[in-house]
């Protein structure tokens, strides 16, 4: 049980050994949600729906997935072993996070179960008293346990999904593009971070060096903000790439932003700023010496 | 180690090879500058592109042998800092105000062709 992967799940639930009396009533137990099988799935599809969870889903799908999670839920109160609903819930958080399923639904929707299965349990043993307080002494940890698994997989793979597409925004978010020949733009969309600026400026200074560029445009439209923090790291890779020989033309400052600079009280005479992206690109081609001009229209041929 | 200066028509070429002391940029520093008297050369380029390393000595240095060239009437143009090396002087203060830079030795020699062009015409 103690394998590397699900080493964290196991941990955060692990029970006491159960009593030889406790095995029986649970194999009972089980069998008693095996034959009742049929009737305790569908009531459990039921309140799914009435407390409207799942939403997202068609009908058809809770009823398949609960019947896969309701078999997956015997077998765990069987065998002791969640390994395989763990593998099933992580499976299944692959497939519903996509669809905007939230936490609080997948939890829901195992204590739902949870619920049903006792009720069931309340009504065969309502006659027996005290058979009934030890099945359900049997029943309750392995089910605290499940539904435990279950959240903890949920969360965790979306988290693992949170990671991956953070690193995906990371990798996507400074495109450094050449333009003409010495003439880079570099387009920053987005709220800019400490990380993220520090990316900014190792790309900006390497796309400067690989292209052998003299002036590079670095456009801002796209970010809300910035702290004094970030907007002092962008004077300063303004100013390292003079020492590489090359000017940055900053574009697109919004008021909040400009407000942000005077604060920190950037020189403005090392910056150099216009208006918009075609403002920048006119006037750095204008530093290389380009001079765009429309092509004369040529008599037309009858 | 003492850098090796090159004359090319009308520029000097200081080619630094390795990490210099302080005794030998002073050297360089004074070298060119009287150089630049000898040769009467309009412009001079120092390469640094083999430093991975520019301390606060070494960047005041190099400003300062770009204004006392100046005042001798020549242009000086530093080229080839590396991009981490340029980050890092920033982060410390050093910009090497009113100093020209260019990406590499070819840059340099274009941005030297330009400007004494620009100047001769209008001089």
């Amino acid at each position: 049980m103690d394998d590397g992967i699900s080493l964290s799940v196991t941990e955060a639930v692990r029970v006491q050994p159960l009593s030889e009396a406790s095995v029986a009533l649970l194999r009972e137990l089980v069998a008693h949600l095996r034959q009742s099988r049929t009737q305790l799935r569908e009531e459990w599809a039921r309140r799914i729906t009435e407390a409207q969870l799942l939403t997202a889903m068609s009908k058809d799908e809770i009823f398949a997935e609960a019947t896969a999670v309701y078999d997956n839920y015997v077998d765990v109160l069987e065998t002791g072993s969640v390994e395989a609903l763990q593998a099933y819930a992580r499976n299944l958080s692959e497939r519903i996070i996509p669809r905007g399923v939230q936490t609080h639904e997948v939890v829901g929707i195992v204590l739902l179960l949870r619920d049903v299965l006792a009720r069931s349990l309340f009504a065969k043993y309502q006659a027996d008293f005290t058979k009934l307080n030890r099945v359900l002494d049997a029943y309750e940890p392995a089910a605290n346990r499940i539904a435990n698994t279950v959240g903890v997989s949920f969360v965790q793979e979306r988290e693992r999904v949170i990671r991956a597409q953070q690193e995906a925004i990371r990798e996507l978010s400074t495109p450094v593009l050449p333009v003409r020949e010495r003439l880079l733009i570099l387009p920053v969309i987005g709220t800019v971070d400490p990380l993220r600026a520090r990316q900014l400026t190792e790309q900006l200074l390497r796309g400067i060096r690989t292209n052998r560029a003299r002036v590079v445009v670095m456009d801002i439209t796209g970010v809300p903000a910035m702290d004094a923090t970030v907007a002092n790291h962008l004077v300063l890779t303004v100013e390292a790439a003079r020492l590489l020989g090359a000017t940055v033309i900053v574009t697109g400052l919004s008021p909040e932003l400009a407000q942000t600079l005077v604060n920190i009280g950037v020189d403005l005479s090392k910056m150099d700023t216009v208006g918009d992206l075609q403002g920048g690109i006119e006037e750095a081609e204008r530093l290389l010496g380009y001079k765009v001009s429309p092509v004369e229209e040529s008599p037309k041929q009858l | 180690m003492q850098v090796p200066i090159l004359k090319q028509r009308d520029y000097l070429i200081a080619s630094i090879q390795a990490a210099l002391t302080d005794a030998d940029l002073l050297q360089l520093r004074d070298a060119l500058v009287a150089q630049v008297g000898t040769f009467r050369s309009r412009g001079v380029i120092v390469d640094v592109t083999a430093l991975d390393v520019m301390d606060s000595f070494a960047v005041r240095t190099l400003r300062d042998l770009a204004h006392m060239i100046r005042l001798r009437g020549a242009e000086t143009v530093i080229v080839g800092i590396q991009p981490e090396v340029a980050f890092a002087m920033v982060q410390l203060g050093l910009i090497l105000e009113g100093v020209s830079t260019a990406l590499d030795l070819e840059e340099g020699l274009a941005f030297l062709d330009k400007k004494l062009k620009a100047g001769s015409r209008a001089g």
